[in-house]
């Protein structure tokens, strides 16, 4: 097993075109544990941390642009950034403590496949789209695009994630992500839910809410989204949202949770990430 | 805080120094067991059996023997047949399959070689192969008529010879007639407990050094919690001479029981002959969590009877623990540890069983946890029944001197009237409940014991003082030792230097086990210390010229009328013209233990959503007897209190139904971090032990008996839901929350 830390896009791109079985990496907060584990060594750890590209965090007109290799405590320490997707934020701040959040990155969090990971529905509500470098140049697609199933991404061989990009939240929009696990930190989510709301007075003008861990990917919950779209939130509209998120969970049993107790509180957790969007929607986002 | 003020003046007994080893533990510096190297040195790695149980039919190491690196491999045939009778014979096994393997881990061979990488390597190529047998994996299983056995080799112990069994043992405990006084009680309240598998968690995995030599010696480096015990149990495993094997402690990264038995060491010695190399062997988490010892599962049907007025009438209790595929004690000791009330009438039925699972360990206060929980929740409902406060419904129960534990015996002087009176008048039970929380009590107790420790006090020729002994610290005890020490001789405690000695520089020392070492060992320092002032005064008298009658020990000095006093230091200064060097050892089998009693008490909020439990404030009291240093009685409270929350709340094995664990490592086995945990305030109770110098009582296993039984009183109490399966895990709790409904 070799390291390599490339400088720019270019050379990392060669290197993976180069060495069949190499794998990039940016805090290795999933990959160490998972040698540990006993899966195969890759023949070229590149460390992505040293491209400036992919540690950059950036905002001009109108949006903010992310790297995708960047601490994820760096955006939870970033305040503007809070105060404008404080969802997301809530995700991010959520990856295993403080100490891994001063390593994972939301590229990371992203490609590592796991329907469980944090800091991917919140991204998704609020439409976040990444770019991706691939053999013969970038292109950019929805995070929502990446993760196909539990470890497996739709990115084609030697292709990595430069950046993400997301897109000012209009006026009077917040969002909210909030999970269940049985410890306080260094836990996975045993069910998660983000929700985003965009407010007209008291009337619910945009809405996107997305399960994770109750899956083999991310889940949105288009019936959710159309019972809040035009509504003015109340407990029954929040019954309803809840009654589709249980509907739209199609979870496992395993060692972190039941298929009963996965389903019952995908609504719960969707009710509750809706009710505080849009307590801090209707504070002005 | 310290309920009970120190009543009786003493110097340094009750004060907190830092603690002597503080600040290598603090800076990195402290060597534990996986942190010694010797050149030269080979590593190992297991073969570990992939089934629950299974005939292991043949073994194939030839290709390992052959691939780089690799210098020694050794498998059950390496070891000698040990008598079935004998004492080691289930650990041997355990340490090494011997045709059969019991559970999913268990060792069937180990490769030495100069890396990690190379002895995984050549692990993963040798050859096993298996006829697999059927797993019995639960109580239910296991005790069905007709099961199958989890260990041909098992039969009950203390019965008449019969064919094998998967029981360990069974214990019939009766006094008054139980049926007659429940038939006649007011209430009558009866349920079903279980609970899974947990391990002790010990941070530190084990781990072990081990150079043998041609001459038939070894040495052996590695972290326990009793290196005469692994000296013996190692000799023994291998059939050799206990003396010719030398161990030297490590400091030792957390135990809690689990590191009272042996699992590395004799394979290392095994190794190390073999290859002529010195050998170490360091566990993963993984083999950790699937190979050493948890403790056991339970379940249990528990029925109390009342008067109406709170008079607990009779109790009667079946309860069964799982054993893993060897038995041992835990459910004689569990049906031992229910007897914290008087109640007249005692009808109890316990029982060991064996399972295809890990082979369990010690876990502080074994078997202690699960009766309590169990107890303490019906002892709860009858409060709520009867519209008591449950802390008066305890006292009225309460055992004192002279009322009879569950085997028979008096309780001596105990302190539980004196823990629940502190409770009461705490400041958290003194407060209001929080508005949309609830609050629940419960109460444990454990024996604890006495055993062989030794010591040995060297004074040094600057008045100092070195202090050995054979008890590992686990716990603070070389800083209990320095205190008793400097309390004795009348010296400053920084001026004693506390030492925990390897098997040929102290006297043989039992396993430190059943909290016994600040009391037995310290029994032992004690009495070397005034072996040695006796000693002081004759040379003071031969300094004076006066007769050793005429001196008095005062304060750390000699005291001759109308002579200036002679301080120690002035003392060990003149000891070669005096009679040389001066120096004591004390060796005892201490009798005496005193229990150590606790009632713990938590508010709590449930998410009746999510079944989420959360611990708002949590207080632990408990008779410490005389705490010497009260930090570390303190931070034995807690750390039980703890333990017994994560295992009250979310630890447990996860058995797919194969019997392999599915979260062997902490990640899914979820024991708690800090930010789950409020602090834990303590009150220290001191009802001195009649049979220790100052009146000690171990303190190290009570803690972790009464959280369960806390915490599902005050989930009842949030929920109106009573939670009989541990972990009350947030989908249990869930679950019957939605049954409720």
């Amino acid at each position: 097993m070799k390291y390599a830390s490339p400088t720019t896009v270019d050379e990392a791109r060669s290197l993976l075109a180069d060495n069949p079985g190499s794998r990039v990496f940016a805090g290795a907060t999933d990959l160490v544990p998972q040698m540990r584990s006993g899966r195969p060594e890759p023949s070229v750890l590149v460390d992505l941390k040293r491209i400036d590209r992919l540690m950059a965090v950036n905002h001009h007109d109108g949006r903010w642009v992310i790297g995708a290799a960047t601490p994820t405590s760096t955006l939870t320490h970033n305040p503007e950034f809070v105060a404008m997707f404080p969802g997301i934020a809530e995700g991010a701040g959520l990856i295993g403590s403080d100490q891994i959040q001063n390593r994972s990155s939301l590229g990371g969090n992203l490609c590592n496949g796991s329907p469980a990971a944090d800091s991917v529905p919140a991204m998704i509500a609020s439409g976040a789209r990444v770019v991706v470098a691939s053999a013969d140049g970038e292109r950019t697609v929805p995070v929502a695009d990446i993760v196909t199933g539990p470890g497996q991404t739709s990115l084609a061989a030697g292709e990595f994630l430069i950046e993400f990009e997301i897109d000012d939240a209009p006026a009077g929009t917040s969002d909210a992500y909030l999970r269940v696990t049985p410890r306080t930190e260094m836990d996975i989510a045993v069910v998660g839910a983000a929700a985003r709301l965009t407010l007209d007075g008291d009337t619910i003008t945009d809405a996107c809410v997305v399960l994770g861990a109750v899956a083999p990917t991310t889940v949105r919950v288009p019936a959710a989204e159309a019972a809040l779209v035009g509504s003015v939130l109340s407990d029954e509209v929040l019954e309803t949202v809840a009654a589709s998120a249980s509907a739209a969970a199609n979870p496992i049993d395993d060692k972190r949770g039941t298929v009963q107790y996965r389903t019952q509180v995908a609504g719960v957790l969707a009710k509750r990430a809706v009710a505080l969007a849009a307590q801090r929607a209707g504070n002005g986002g | 805080m310290t309920a009970t003020e120190n009543p009786t003046g003493y110097k340094w007994i009750g004060t907190r120094p830092v603690r002597h080893d503080g600040y290598e533990k603090v800076v990195g510096k402290a060597r534990f067991a996986a942190d010694l190297d010797l050149t030269g040195q080979l590593y190992t790695a297991y073969v570990r059996s992939p089934h629950a149980h299974a005939r292991v039919l043949s073994i194939d190491t030839a290709a390992a023997e052959a691939m780089p690196g690799v210098k020694a491999i050794v498998t059950g045939a390496d070891f000698p047949d040990l008598d079935p009778l004998d004492p080691n014979y289930d650990v041997s096994i355990n340490v090494m399959a011997r045709g059969t393997a019991l559970y999913h881990g268990h060792a069937i061979a180990a490769v030495a070689a100069l890396t990690k990488a190379e002895a995984r390597a050549a692990a993963a190529a040798v050859a096993v192969s298996y006829d697999v047998l059927p797993a019995v994996l639960t109580i239910d299983e296991a005790m069905a008529e007709g099961a199958p056995l989890a260990n041909e080799e098992n039969y009950q112990k203390f019965a008449p010879p019969g064919d094998p069994t998967n029981i360990s043992t069974h214990t019939p405990l009766e006094r008054g007639d139980a049926a007659e006084a429940l038939a006649g009680a007011d209430i009558v309240i009866e349920r079903e407990f279980d609970a899974a598998h947990v391990h002790q968690g010990y941070i530190e995995p084990h781990a072990c050094v081990v150079d043998a030599g041609l001459d038939g010696k070894a040495n052996v480096w590695c972290s326990s919690q009793g290196h005469f015990m692994i000296r013996a149990v190692t000799a023994g495993i291998l059939g050799r001479e206990t003396s010719r094997i030398k161990v030297t402690p490590a400091e030792i990264g957390g135990g809690f029981g689990g590191k009272t038995t042996v699992y590395l060491e004799p394979v290392a010695l095994l190794l190390s002959e073999k290859s002529g190399r010195p050998v170490k062997s360091v566990m993963t988490r993984e083999e950790v969590l699937r190979a050493t010892g948890p403790a056991p599962g339970c379940k249990m049907r528990v029925k109390i009877g009342a008067t109406k007025d709170g008079e607990l009438v009779a109790l009667d209790a079946w309860m069964a623990y799982s054993l893993g595929a060897f038995g041992d004690f835990a459910g004689m000791v569990g049906a031992m540890s229910v007897a914290s009330y008087k109640f007249p009438n005692l009808k109890l039925e316990a029982w060991g069983v064996l399972t295809n699972t890990p082979k369990t360990a010690a876990y502080r206060a074994p078997s202690a946890p699960h009766a309590a929980f169990a107890i303490e929740s019906v002892i709860d409902e009858i409060a709520i029944e009867l519209d008591m406060d449950p802390i008066d419904l305890r006292l009225k129960n309460a055992a004192v001197e002279g009322d009879l534990t569950a085997m028979g015996m008096p309780h001596p002087r105990i302190g539980f009237v004196e823990c629940l009176e502190a409770l009461k008048a705490s400041p958290h039970y003194q407060s209001p409940v929080p508005e949309g929380a609830s609050r629940g009590v419960a109460a444990g107790f454990w024996f604890n014991i006495g055993e062989q420790s030794s010591a040995t006090v060297n004074l040094n020729e600057d008045g100092t003082a070195t202090v050995l002994t054979g008890s590992p610290d686990i716990g603070g005890s070389r800083a209990s030792m320095a205190l008793m020490t400097a309390e004795e001789l009348g010296i400053d405690v920084y001026a004693i230097t506390p030492v925990v000695a390897d098997t040929e520089a102290v006297g043989f020392t039992d396993v430190t086990e059943g909290s016994r070492a600040t009391f037995a060992t310290g029994k032992a320092v004690v009495e070397a210390c005034r072996e040695l002032i006796g000693e002081l005064k004759i040379r003071a008298a031969t300094i004076h010229g006066v007769e050793p009658d005429q001196v008095e020990w005062i304060d750390g000095a000699a005291h001759v009328e109308g002579k200036d006093p002679l301080s120690l230091a002035q003392i060990t200064e003149q000891a070669k013209r005096t009679g040389g060097p001066l120096t004591a050892t004390a060796s005892l089998n201490a009798a005496g233990a005193g229990p150590s009693f606790a009632v713990h008490c938590a508010d709590v909020t449930v998410d009746e959503e999510t079944g989420q439990v959360t611990i708002i404030r949590y207080t632990a009291v408990q008779d410490a007897g005389t705490a010497i240093h009260p930090s570390y009685v303190e931070g034995q409270m807690q750390g039980g209190s703890v333990q017994g929350i994560g295992w009250a709340l979310n630890e447990e094995y996860i058995y797919n139904a194969d019997g392999v664990m599915q979260n062997a490592g902490f990640l899914d086995y979820r024991i708690p971090v800090a930010s789950d945990i409020p602090m834990i305030e303590t009150i220290i109770v001191e009802v001195p032990n009649p049979s220790h110098p100052y009146g000690v009582r171990g303190v190290g296993e009570t803690g972790i008996v009464p959280p369960m039984g806390t915490l599902g009183n005050a989930i009842r109490r949030a929920t109106g839901v009573r939670m009989t399966s541990m972990p009350m895990s947030p989908p249990k709790v869930l679950a019957r929350l939605s049954e409720n409904n």
